[in-house]
């Protein structure tokens, strides 16, 4: 029961966790109450110290705005009004604070308030869809289109877009990159001729491959109603990511053990069967650590892209917050620069969950 | 009728270099159908090099490889190979790894007969239970076996084995020679051995050929192994005729190492030093 308990949450990414498991069941309990604080105390312990850096920090950004801010109203509109500021601030109102790094309390007090702002906003969307329902089936009947919900996202349908245009894009990286990482391994004449493009191409910025992208979309779009901001990003991340993947499918396949391609050659194998049983094979794992890359990447540069493109997700949400300057702003960013991290430490964990399940160990000796 | 025979083989690595990269000189070599001939040879002295001209994934420089009156240009079918380190393919089971043998071997063989043909190979070396155990799981002779069954399955006229046991526990490398040696005697193939154990080749073989150390390795003068088969190991200790041939093939392989050794021309400058007296003077 409790080995596979362990093997489990081993398997989930969660192996820190196994010492409290052997500590429950009073196995070791010196070593493993020594495990417990090194693997599980301590990194709740920096947590703490974490967030307490940062509401020193943000104390300190206060006191500098709020001093500068104070100084100002007095030098331009004179004492009694400086002393309104200064009272202003003291009681809270939101209205009159400085605009500076917003402390760990008012983010927090921001994720609720994204949270809130969603659950209203899903609500209004289920009410809208209830009462449009009998208009949309007699609109269809009729041959027009429905009728949709057009109101503003909630943080969480920025999410979701976001997620879907990372995926979109993952997906044109892999189909595009692995065949061709496969073929350039293949050939070595390829693999040369072919090495200069990729040399030039893979350090080029985000930036110039969206733009590259709305020159060549916006023309083909031009007649069709699609959503082409959708498009433009998700190519654009595909685009960006899928290097990674491309090198290390052409050097898996350009690398693999000459052992098994020996035994390819003493078995005589056909060359799609040499292909398919013996070299995709043996170079999976190092396929699989592209992959990983390329996903990385893509979630990485989708918020650069997005935010440039206007394309709804969570980049284009940090650059309205940014732009919209609200009292709440700054830590609404904040709020979405974690969950910006978490998603792709979420990601990560997932494609690594993925290649261990289709790993082999590669030693044969 | 001989079904191998090299001529003059001289293999370089590096032929713009004269003397860089030579593996093997002027190898000239026989083997009859159905004979069991071992090459022993100290390790770096081109034993494998010789191995995959033979098997056909290496072509002589000068010389010829001739295989049933053809000359090797190609792997091949009908030359079964035994890899030392068992390159069995890791994300494939027992019986994937020798039904992807038996695919290419027997493209016409109905679905039913390649399965059966596995399976009997498997049961061959006594992996039954293993079939469907990826190599990772198995043990280093169990590996082994695999690879046995894995060259053979494709019905090789011929067996080349590089250094088959080299890796195992004495244990079970004496089990498993008796197992290839069951399995060839009961249809007789050819058999090539190359090994670095002079009692395994005396055990296995009916003819031993001496490897002389490279660069520019060549054959040594043949031993021809006298002792009937089925062998006994046991036995074999006290056989007069084992315990000559093993003594002349030592005393052959000791004089290389020696003659190399001796060859040395290298002087070195050694250091002006007396040793110094330190007992206490008397007076």
């Amino acid at each position: 029961m409790k080995d596979s308990i362990i093997r489990v949450i081993k398997f989930i990414g969660l192996g820190f966790l196994e010492p409290l498991i052997r500590l429950i069941n009073k196995e070791e309990p010196k070593k493993n109450i020594k495990e417990v604080f090194r693997k599980i105390v301590a990194p709740i312990a920096s947590v703490f110290i974490f967030v307490g850096l940062w509401q020193l920090g943000s104390t300190a950004l206060y006191n500098i705005e709020a001093d500068y801010k104070i100084e100002a109203t007095l030098k331009s509109q004179g004492e009694a009004e400086a002393q309104k500021v200064k009272e202003c601030m003291e009681s809270g109102d939101p209205s009159c604070q400085p605009n500076t790094l917003p402390s760990p309390a008012q983010v927090y007090a921001s994720y609720l308030t994204l949270l809130k702002d969603h659950k209203t906003i899903a609500a209004d969307k289920k009410a809208f869809k209830e009462k449009t329902f009998e208009l949309n089936k007699k609109r269809v009947k009729q041959g027009k289109s429905i009728i949709t919900y057009t109101g503003r996202p909630s943080f969480v349908d920025q999410i979701k877009t976001s997620l879907k245009t990372v995926f979109a894009g993952f997906l044109l990286a892999l189909f595009i990159a692995v065949p061709i990482g496969i073929v350039i391994g293949l050939s070595s004449t390829l693999r040369g001729s072919i090495n200069w493009v990729i040399q030039i191409l893979k350090p080029v910025s985000p930036v110039v491959w969206l733009l590259l992208v709305f020159m060549i979309v916006k023309t083909l779009t031009k007649n069709s109603e699609g959503d082409s901001a959708f498009i433009i990003s998700f190519i654009s991340v595909g685009l960006c990511s899928m290097w990674a993947t491309l090198v290390n499918t052409a050097m898996g396949v350009a690398s693999v053990n000459t052992d098994y391609i020996n035994v390819a050659k003493i078995l005589r194998l056909r060359p799609m069967q040499k292909i398919f049983k013996v070299i995709l094979p043996a170079s999976l794992p190092l396929i699989f650590t592209g992959l990983r890359i390329t996903l990385s990447v893509a979630w990485m540069v989708l918020i650069a892209i997005e935010l440039l493109a206007q394309s709804p997700g969570l980049g284009s949400f940090v650059w309205e917050e940014f732009q919209n300057g609200a009292m709440d702003s700054n830590s609404k960013i904040i709020v979405a620069m974690f969950i910006i991290g978490m998603i792709g430490f979420a990601l990560d964990r997932i494609m690594l969950f993925i290649q261990n399940l289709i790993s082999f160990e590669k030693e044969t000796i | 009728m001989a079904i191998l025979e090299l001529k003059n083989i001289y293999k370089t690595y590096n032929p713009a270099k004269e003397d860089k990269g030579e593996i093997l000189d002027n190898i000239n070599l026989t083997i009859e159908e159905g004979e069991f001939v071992a090459i022993v040879g100290f390790s770096g002295s081109g034993k494998t090099t010789l191995v995959n001209l033979i098997n056909g994934l290496l072509k002589p420089t000068e010389g010829k490889v001739i295989f049933k009156g053809n000359t090797v240009e190609d792997t091949s079918h009908e030359r079964g190979v035994i890899f030392q380190n068992y390159s069995l393919l890791p994300w494939l089971t027992v019986y994937q790894n020798i039904d992807m043998a038996i695919q290419e071997a027997f493209p016409k063989a109905s679905k039913k007969e390649k399965d059966v043909r596995v399976k009997e190979y498997i049961e061959m070396v006594g992996l039954t239970h293993a079939t469907n155990k990826r190599p990772k799981e198995l043990s280093g002779g169990m590996r082994q076996r695999v690879s046995v069954a894995r060259a053979l399955a494709m019905d090789p006229e011929m067996i080349i084995m590089d250094e088959p046991l080299g890796a195992l526990d004495a244990l079970t490398r004496g089990n498993l020679q008796d197992e290839i040696l069951k399995i060839w005697e009961r249809n007789k193939r050819t058999a090539l051995l190359i090994t670095n154990d002079v009692d395994e080749a005396l055990y296995m073989a009916d003819r031993i050929i001496p490897l002389k150390p490279g660069p520019k390795a060549t054959l040594g003068p043949e031993f021809k192994v006298n002792i009937e088969r089925p062998r006994n190991k046991t036995a074999l200790n006290d056989d007069p005729e084992y315990k000559k041939t093993r003594n002349q093939i030592i005393e052959y392989l000791m004089n290389l190492g020696d003659a190399q050794a001796a060859e040395s021309t290298a002087t070195y400058e050694l250091p002006e030093i007396q040793p110094k007296d330190f007992r206490w003077d008397a007076n």
